[in-house]
């Protein structure tokens, strides 16, 4: 099952901690707020990308899975 | 005419183009004086509207799934501007779990669009008819009718309409008016959904997505207003009737708002794929040369004046031009005008109905705003061309909504179009048309701010 990052935008209030922990799919644009690269994500990224959402102070990064 | 003026003074829509003897549809019968038709004149003039989910719980299922294939086979999608097939919402509803609430919505937040005000004001029955048998498709118990709180006319109509039709005993849901608050996302699915739900007017992140888990959790249809009023006659007509108007991926009749540089500005009944000409003919023709038009809504496209001449009101048609029919805003700008100053304009009221709730469109339309302002004025920075590029793929696609998307796209398609326009004015500053008048109204609509979560809120 392949698993993907996202960005709920409404949440998120760009603390950034996103782009430090997964910075193979997470760049911060002018303002601070993360742009994601939304293609699955490969094995060994999964558990970073997992810690980045654990990470997000306001918990707005979310790994999902296919159907989402 | 004036358009989206808190209260509207309506020119008897007219349709167009006369030369197909099956049009009106929607519109036949319209009052002269703009009311509202009885629920007996209504009858009289339509017939009385079939049932689609009889008794008995497994006739009525079989009845109801047999409806939802006439709809699909008529091939009807959204008249509120994603052209969403309106059969393929609708079984999304039937198969979620709990019992659903279909929602008529009439908001209408688009400020050059008045169909949808027509419909409620002209011809509350029809509006009611389909939501009863969207209800009844998707056996649901509640129609809820929303209308935008600021034009009363529409609001005292459906009052009016639904005390009128009474305890109907042959249709079951449940029907009642809502007052949605006045701007522009308020219309927007998620945004009526939670405000509805007592949450306030503002978008939600999907998923859930409404037809999941809309009002209170429950399945939600939210089909706009015209979309049920087709629907309406869908179910006394049926599949062929529909497609015998219109183009094979849109077929029937659909509204448009004519604005800008014609005779007769109004609300006009058009066969899907008409071409722009015919309409504008049906609207007493240009009253001046016109320098492009605005397709879809104020998150629609601009076609610059050269292509007109050619092009076809449908979405087939229209997506070579980078446009689409939308909410069917068609608004001819004049030659009098200046795009640059228009686009601008626009830019910064869509900006303004922002819901401010995610980065990207608080930041991504402010600065997109400040640099189409700064090139109108003559000061804008070198590369200003690829200022604009680069805010546009930074803002789009990044909000909960479509907002930062639509505004977007219609400030790339007015760079596009008018790009002497644009190149002039970032050499030379303002115009002589610069400070004309604006022709595409600005309606003075502040967000209201967002209400105490209520039970039930979605977020």
């Amino acid at each position: 099952m392949s698993r993907r990052v996202r960005v709920n935008p409404i949440t998120c209030e760009a603390h950034g901690m996103c782009a430090e922990l997964l910075p193979e799919r997470i760049t911060l644009d002018e303002w601070g707020y993360p742009i994601v690269d939304g293609a699955p994500l490969t094995g060994s990224q999964v558990d970073h990308a997992v810690r980045a959402a654990r990470a997000c102070p306001t918990f707005a990064l979310l790994v999902n899975n296919e159907r989402d | 005419m004036a358009i989206s003026q808190p209260t509207i003074t309506l020119d008897p829509p007219v349709t167009a183009p006369q030369d197909t003897p099956t049009l009106p549809r929607l519109l036949a019968g319209i009052r002269p004086d703009g009311g509202p038709l009885t629920l007996r004149e209504h009858l009289a003039l339509h017939g009385p509207l079939p049932r689609v989910r009889p008794g008995g719980r497994r006739r009525g299922r079989e009845q109801a799934g047999a409806f939802v294939e006439e709809l699909e086979l008529s091939g009807l999608v959204g008249r509120g501007g994603a052209a969403f097939p309106a059969a393929t919402k609708m079984r999304a509803v039937a198969a979620a779990r709990g019992r659903a609430i279909v929602v008529a919505n009439g908001t209408e937040g688009e400020p050059a669009s008045l169909k949808d005000r027509t419909l409620l004001q002209t011809l509350p029955q029809l509006i009611i008819d389909g939501g009863v048998i969207a209800a009844e498709a998707v056996g649901a118990d509640q129609l809820i009718i929303a209308v935008c709180e600021s034009s009363q006319e529409c609001v005292d109509a459906v009052a009016a309409a639904i005390e009128e039709r009474g305890e109907d005993a042959q249709h079951s849901p449940k029907v009642q008016l809502a007052r949605i608050p006045a701007h522009y996302s308020a219309g927007q699915e998620t945004a009526l959904v939670n405000f509805l739900s007592g949450g306030p007017s503002l978008p939600t992140f999907t998923p859930p997505r409404v037809y999941e888990q809309g009002i209170g959790k429950r399945p939600t249809l939210v089909n706009n207003v015209e979309t049920l009023a087709h629907i309406a006659l869908i179910s006394r007509h049926g599949a062929r009737w529909f497609r015998q108007l219109g183009t094979p991926s849109q077929p029937g009749s659909t509204l448009v708002t004519l604005s800008g540089a014609v005779a007769h500005p109004g609300v006009y009944e058009i066969e899907t794929g008409a071409s722009l000409t015919s309409l504008i003919e049906a609207g007493g023709g240009p009253t001046a040369r016109m320098r492009g038009a605005l397709l879809g809504g104020y998150g629609g496209s601009w076609v610059a004046g050269e292509y007109l001449r050619g092009i076809a009101l449908s979405n087939e048609h229209l997506a070579p031009h980078g446009a689409s029919l939308g909410a069917g805003v068609v608004h001819l700008l004049s030659e009098e005008a200046c795009p640059v100053a228009e686009t601008a304009r626009v830019a910064r009221w869509m900006h303004g109905q922002s819901a401010r709730q995610c980065g990207p469109c608080i930041h991504g339309l402010e600065a997109l705003a400040e640099t189409l302002e700064q090139i109108a004025a003559g000061g804008a920075p070198a590369k200003a061309g690829q200022r604009i590029s680069r805010l546009a793929s930074l803002t789009a696609r990044r909000g909960a909504c479509g907002h930062p998307d639509g505004t977007v796209r219609m400030i790339l398609s007015g760079v596009e179009a008018f790009d002497t326009e644009f190149a002039d004015h970032a050499r030379h500053g303002h115009c002589e048309q610069c400070s004309r008048t604006p022709e595409l109204p600005l309606p003075d609509r502040p967000l209201t701010m967002p209400a105490p979560r209520g039970k039930g809120a979605r977020r």
